[in-house]
Parts: C-alpha cells; structure tokens; sequence
C-alpha cells in the first residue's frame, strides 16, 4: 500500500483507532495491535489520581502515535482551550477537532467547527476535523487549510454505516487533503466501503471496543481496510444490467 | 492560600505556584497540561507563575475517547 500522508507526516496504517468505550487497557491493548493502528485518537480530561497518565502510557509502550481529539467540546473557544491544553500536555500539533451539537446527535456544529478550525490552523495545529458529510463545509475546511478532512458515515456510536455514500463520494472527488471516514461503522464491511468509495483512511472505535470480541473485530477492521483501499485501486469491473459469461460459448 | 484544583479546594502555603498546584495533587510530570483562571500556562513557566487568592487551575490528561 502507498503511505497515508496527513500534513506532511506519514501515517503507517489506514486504520485510525479510538480508544473510547473499551472496557479497560488490557482489553484496549490487545485491540489495538490486532488492528495494526499507527495513530489513535484520545480525549483530554481533568486528570484523575486512580487511572493517572494510563492511556498515554500504553500508546507509548505499543509505539502508537497520539492524536488528541476536542471530544465534548460545543463551542469553538472550549475545543482551541483544549486543543492548546492538548498540545501542552501530549507535546504533538496534530488534532482531531471536533465540535458536536448537542448530545443526542453529537453531530458537529458546522459554524463552531469551521470557527475553530480556521482559529487552530493559525494557531500551528495539523488539524483534522471531524465533519459532517457535506462536501461544502468539507470544501471551506481545507480551504482555511485544514490537514484532511473527516466526514461521518453516521452518528458517532450508531453502527448505522455510511448513510450517503454518494456525499462522501463527492467529497472525495474534490478533496485535495486526504479523506478520513469518521464515525459510524458498525462493521467490517462498511469500512471495506469506505475504502472503496476513495476515502483514504478510516477512523472508528466504538465498533471495536464494544464488540463482543474486541480484538478479532480490530483484526476484521484491519483487513476490512485493506481490502477496500486494494479494491479501490485495482479498477472495478463496471456494472451491467445482463449477464455476461465468463466461460467459452458451449460447442 | 486557597485555591481550586479540578474542582476541589485545597490549602497551599503562600506564594504558591503552578508546580505547587500540581504537587499538591501529584500530577506526573509527563502528559499533563495546566489552565489558570483559563488560560494555558506553558510547562516551562510552572515555577514562575504564582497564584493568587481563589485562582482556578485545571489539570488535565489524555483519557479513553473519542
């Protein structure tokens, strides 16, 4: 496979993890390397004396990259307080912004997010925005030079797949950052689409940590990724309305 | 001196400091960033920076999410 750049930094494998919802660090751990994830993404809290540093202790023992996300901010001036506590506390520029609505959807804000992106991308951040799948905004957040852009498939958590795949098609076709399908996938084959549709990587956790199995559903992932990315460039047969024999007409 | 730290008051001798807030709680050293009142104050100033009467500080760390 040809390397994922993001921002002029190359990112080893297409496969994005997260870490929320995982019932605890062994479990994590072991999902994690079955996925083969370079980069994952983490969220920024009030540090608690039980679980201390763990996370980021486990991401630098597994030679994982971190990429801290805004999670639970709604406003622009919270995610640039946390981006900024982000990059104080985890020494990295790179950032999974995100700014949601409301928490019954926890679809982003589309003004709050172009806000802080373009605030972030002044600021020195490798921003990477978590967005809806609507190729106008996706257009204005590279344009205010966001590092790629990462629409959902659906709501974060739902496992309803990609609801428009047409949308994130037409996000990629016009793209020149690269595409992160983020949020939404349920299972192996929906990050196989995604793949497929020309989206350069994929970005999930609940539907690994909240599988039953989490570690074989992150070696699924894993191959799901693969797959899709080696389909998409090996040139799909187109499709026809009749059939059309593969074999030699009978004598 | 009393301050809040993460939402907890606690008691420091005065003057105290930003290495003083995150002793008092024993933050590690890697991996943690402070805000007071606010505002991030950048690793290289916890020693200077001073608190004052009912300052707010935040410390914060990388958790599960997202």
């Amino acid at each position: 496979m040809d390397e994922l750049v993001v921002g002029g930094r190359k990112i080893g494998s297409r496969l994005i993890t997260g870490t929320g919802g995982a019932a605890n660090l062994e479990i994590l751990e072991r999902a994690l390397v079955a996925s083969g994830t370079t980069l994952t993404t983490v969220a920024m809290r009030r540090i608690d004396a039980a679980t201390g540093t763990g996370v980021l202790d486990l991401l630098r023992r597994l030679g994982i990259e971190v990429l801290p996300n805004t999670a639970g901010c709604r406003t622009a001036a919270e995610a640039v307080l946390t981006a900024e506590l982000a990059r104080e506390a985890l020494e990295t520029d790179l950032l999974k912004l995100e700014v949601v609505a409301d928490e019954r959807t926890l679809l982003p804000d589309p003004i709050e997010l172009l806000d802080a992106a373009e605030q972030l991308v002044d600021a020195g951040f490798t921003v990477l925005p978590y967005t809806n799948d609507d190729p106008v905004l996706a257009r204005r957040l590279e344009a205010v030079g966001c590092a790629a852009v990462m629409p959902l498939g659906s709501p974060i958590g739902t496992g309803l797949g990609i609801r428009n795949p047409h949308n994130i098609e037409m996000i990629v076709a016009e793209a020149g950052v690269p595409v992160v399908l983020d949020a939404g996938i349920g299972t192996a084959s929906e990050a196989a689409q995604a793949m497929e549709l020309g989206c350069d990587a994929v970005l999930l956790a609940t539907a690994v940590t909240r599988a039953a199995d989490p570690e074989r559903m992150a070696h699924a992932m894993r191959l799901a990724v693969e797959a899709g990315y080696a389909a998409r460039h090996a040139g799909r047969i187109p499709k026809r309305f009749w059939a059309q024999a593969s074999s030699p007409t009978a004598d | 001196m009393r301050i809040e730290i993460n939402g907890t008051a606690h008691d420091l001798p005065e003057p105290a400091t930003v290495a003083d807030a995150l002793a008092a709680i024993d933050a590690p050293e890697r991996g943690v960033a402070a805000a007071v009142d606010g505002t991030v104050v950048r690793r290289a100033d916890w020693s200077r920076r001073t608190l004052s009467e009912g300052a707010v500080v935040e410390v914060l760390t990388a958790v599960q999410g997202g």
